[in-house]
C-alpha cells in the first residue's frame, strides 16, 4: 500500500471546483491544463489497489489501477481536455467547471476497486452531469435536466439497492466480475444499464443531451455511457443477455436516428446505436471482444464528441438546431465541414480511421464464435450507422439544398479543439498499434487485410447507395417521434392530472357534506343555548319549581334503589 | 452571427444538382470496383453464406433499404407534431 500516489481523479474534481475563481487567460490555460496534468497522474497509478482505507467496517480500495482502468481513464482525461478547449469561449461559469467534475467522477469510477467508490463517483457523476445540461440556463434544458436526474437517481437506487444485497449475499465489496443469477446482482446490472441508455430506458438520452448548450451536449457524450460501458466490462464480461440488449440499442438508435430532424439528436441516437455495439461484445465476451468493446469506447468518444463539436459549431453560428432549416453550410464553414466527415467516416468504421481499427474487433469476434446471427445483425447495424451519423447528418447540414445560410467558421479554440480530435480518428486508423498496446488483452487482430478492407468497403459503399437511393423516403420534417419516454411525459401527467381533477371532486363532495352538517348542527345549537335559545331564556318560577321536583324525585328513586 | 445570408461569399457550392450527379456517377464507378475486386482478392469467409460472391455488397444494400423502410413506417405509427411534448407535460 503507498499513500504516495495522487488520485487523478481528485485533482480534476477539485481542480474544477476551483475553477470559477479564476478569470481570463489564466482560466484557459486552466481548462487545457488541468485534465492533462490529470492525464499525466493516471498513468501513475500502478496496477493493483494504490489506495486503501476502512469505511464502515469494510475494507475499499478508492484507487486501484490495471489496464482496463487506465485505458478509461486515459480516453476521459484526454475527453475532458479536447471538451475544455472546445467550451473555451463557454459564457456559462458553471458548465465547464461541472463538466471536470463529471469528467474526475467518470475517472473515479474507472479506477474504483470496490463498489462502495464505484457508487459514490456514480452519483457525483449524475449530479455534475445535471448541472452541465442545467447550465444552458433555458426553460427547455431545465426541465429536461429534471427528467435526467430523475432517471439516473432512479438507476442509483437500483444499483444502491443492488450493491447492499450482493455486500450481504457474499460478504465483500470488492468490484469484480458478477453474474446476474440473484436478485442484487440483476439490479446491479439494471443501475449499470439505466446509465449505458439500454431499453426500455433509452430514451433519456436523446431526450436530455440535445437540451444541453453547444458545448455542453459535447461533454454529456462522453462520460455517462462510456462509464457504463466500463462498469459493464469489470462486473459483466460474457454475459448472454447484453448481446441482444446491444443489438436492441443499436437498431433503436439507427431506426430513431434517421427520423431525428434536430442535428444534435441524430447524434445523441448514435450514441445509443454505437454503446450498443460495445455491449453487444461485452456480452459475446472473448477476449478479442472485450478487447473491441473497449477500444471502440475510446475511439467512439473522439468521433461522436468531433461529430457533436462541429454540431455545436453550426448550432452556436446559426442558432438553428433542426436538419429541415440546415443545409449547404460547406461553403463558409468549410473546416467545421471537413472535420464533420471525418468523424462521420470513423462512425462509419471506415478504412484508415479509428472506427475500422476498433469496431470491427466485435463482429470479428463473433464470427470466431460462430454466432452467425450475432454476426449479421452486428453487420447490418455497422452498415445502418452510415446512415444516419455517417450520411444523414453532414449531408443534411453541410451539403444537400442550399438553405441560404452563410455562417462563418467558429473561433479559434473550437477550430483547434475539432482539428486535434480530427486527427486522433485519422491517426488511432493509420497507427492501431499504440492503441491496441492499451487494451486490456493481447491483441492478436491484424485490422488491415486486403480481405477486410474490401468487404467493408463494399459494405459500406452499397450502405450509401441505399441512403442516396431512398432519400427522397426520408424527407426531413420536424416531428416527435414516441418512445418510453411517453409514459413519464404524457401518461404520467395526464393520469396525475385526471386523478387530481376526480380526487379534487371528492374532495369537494365531502367538503360539502360536512360543511352543511356542520351548519344543520349550528343551527340546532343555537336554536337551543343561542341567545335567543330555548335555555337562554328567563323560565318561569312554575318552570323551575317543577324542575326541582323532578330532580328530588329522581335523587329519591336513585337513593332507595 | 445569427444571419449571415447577407455575405458575400459566392453562391457557389457543392450540393447543387450537377455535382450530386457527379457524385452518383463516381459512387456507382466505385461500387463497381469493389464487387469486380473481389475477384481479385482472397477472401476469409467465416460462415456459408458470406462465401456468396458480393455478400457483404447485397447484404449491405438490403440492410439499410430495409432499416430505412422500417423507420419509415415506424414513423407513421410513432410519429406526432413537433409541439407535441408542452409544457403541461412532465
Amino acid at each position: 500500500m503507498t499513500e504516495a500516489v495522487v488520485h487523478p481523479a481528485l485533482v480534476l474534481i477539485v481542480g474544477g471546483l476551483l475553477l470559477p475563481l479564476l478569470r481570463g487567460a489564466v482560466r484557459s490555460t486552466a481548462i487545457v491544463v488541468l485534465p492533462l496534468v490529470t492525464l499525466a497522474l493516471v498513468w501513475q497509478v500502478p496496477d493493483g489497489p494504490a489506495w486503501q482505507t476502512q469505511f464502515l467496517d469494510h475494507p475499499i480500495a478508492p484507487l486501484q489501477g490495471d489496464k482496463l482502468s487506465r485505458l478509461f481513464a486515459t480516453i476521459f482525461a484526454l475527453m475532458a481536455a479536447g471538451g475544455g478547449l472546445f467550451a473555451i469561449g463557454q459564457p456559462s461559469r458553471v458548465e465547464v467547471p461541472a463538466a471536470f467534475v463529471y469528467a474526475g467522477s467518470a475517472i473515479g469510477v474507472a479506477f474504483a476497486g470496490d463498489l462502495i467508490t464505484v457508487f459514490v463517483f456514480w452519483e457525483l457523476m449524475a449530479v455534475a452531469s445535471t448541472l452541465v445540461l442545467w447550465s444552458h440556463g433555458q426553460e427547455a434544458s431545465y426541465r429536461a435536466a429534471r427528467r435526467y436526474l430523475a432517471i439516473h437517481l432512479l438507476g442509483g437506487v437500483l444499483l444502491f439497492a443492488g450493491i447492499a444485497g450482493h455486500v450481504g449475499q457474499t460478504g465483500s465489496v470488492a468490484f469484480t466480475g458478477m453474474a446476474p443469477d440473484s436478485i442484487a446482482q440483476a439490479l446491479i446490472l439494471a443501475g449499470f444499464l439505466v446509465n449505458a441508455a439500454a431499453p426500455p430506458l433509452s430514451a433519456w438520452l436523446p431526450d436530455a443531451y440535445p437540451e444541453a448548450s453547444w458545448s455542453g451536449t459535447v461533454f454529456l457524450s462522453a462520460f455517462t455511457t462510456k462509464t457504463a460501458v466500463y462498469v459493464l466490462i469489470r462486473g459483466f464480461p460474457a454475459t448472454d443477455l447484453l448481446i441482444w440488449v446491444g443489438l436492441l440499442m443499436a437498431f433503436y438508435g439507427i431506426v430513431y436516428g434517421l427520423l431525428a430532424d434536430d442535428l444534435r439528436r441524430i447524434l445523441a441516437y448514435t450514441i445509443v446505436n454505437q454503446g450498443g455495439l460495445m455491449i453487444a461484445g461485452i456480452g459475446i465476451g472473448s477476449e478479442m471482444a472485450i478487447n473491441g468493446a473497449a477500444a471502440q469506447a475510446f475511439c467512439g468518444i473522439v468521433y461522436v464528441a468531433l461529430l457533436l463539436m462541429a454540431a455545436g459549431s453550426v448550432l452556436r453560428a446559426t442558432g438553428r438546431r433542426r436538419c429541415s432549416e440546415l443545409g449547404g453550410l460547406h461553403r463558409t464553414m468549410p473546416l467545421t465541414a471537413g472535420c464533420a466527415v471525418v468523424g462521420a467516416l470513423a462512425v462509419s468504421s471506415f478504412p484508415f480511421t479509428s472506427g475500422f481499427v476498433s469496431k470491427s474487433m466485435v463482429s470479428q469476434a463473433a464470427a470466431d464464435a460462430h454466432l452467425l446471427p450475432v454476426w449479421l445483425l452486428l453487420m447490418a447495424a455497422s452498415a445502418g450507422a452510415v446512415l444516419h451519423a455517417g450520411l444523414r447528418f453532414p449531408w443534411l447540414v453541410f451539403f444537400s439544398r442550399d438553405s441560404g445560410l452563410r455562417p462563418p467558421e467558429p473561433p479559434a479554440s473550437m477550430r483547434w479543439a475539432m482539428v486535434s480530435f480530427a486527427i486522433v480518428c485519422i491517426v488511432l486508423g493509420v497507427w492501431p498499434g499504440p492503441l491496441y498496446a492499451l487494451l486490456p488483452y493481447p491483441v492478436a487482430y491484424e485490422p488491415y487485410t486486403a480481405a477486410h478492407v474490401l468487404t467493408q468497403l463494399q459494405l459500406l459503399l452499397f450502405a450509401a447507395l441505399a441512403f442516396f437511393v431512398m432519400l427522397p423516403v426520408l424527407k426531413r420534417a420536424p416531428t416527435t417521434l414516441l418512445d418510453v419516454d411517453w409514459l413519464w411525459r404524457r401518461l404520467l401527467p395526464a393520469t396525475l392530472r385526471l386523478s387530481e381533477a376526480a380526487l379534487a371532486r371528492v374532495r369537494k363532495a365531502l367538503e360539502d357534506r360536512v360543511a352543511a352538517s356542520a351548519a344543520a348542527l349550528g343551527a340546532a345549537l343555537r336554536r337551543g343555548v343561542g341567545p335567543d335559545g330555548r335555555l337562554a331564556q328567563t323560565w318561569s318560577t312554575r318552570t323551575m319549581a317543577l324542575a326541582v321536583l323532578v330532580l328530588l324525585l329522581c335523587y329519591l328513586a336513585l337513593y332507595y334503589t | 452571427m445569427k444571419d449571415a445570408s447577407t455575405s458575400l461569399v459566392p453562391n457557389r457550392g457543392f450540393g447543387e444538382p450537377r455535382d450530386t450527379r457527379r457524385l452518383r456517377l463516381a459512387l456507382l464507378g466505385v461500387l463497381v470496383l469493389t464487387v469486380l475486386a473481389e475477384a481479385l482478392v482472397h477472401l476469409h469467409p467465416h460462415f456459408e453464406v458470406d462465401s456468396v460472391f458480393g455478400f457483404h455488397a447485397g447484404f449491405g444494400f438490403a440492410a439499410c433499404a430495409a432499416l430505412i423502410v422500417g423507420a419509415r413506417a415506424l414513423a407513421l405509427l410513432l410519429g406526432r407534431a413537433d409541439s407535441y411534448y408542452g409544457r403541461r407535460d412532465d
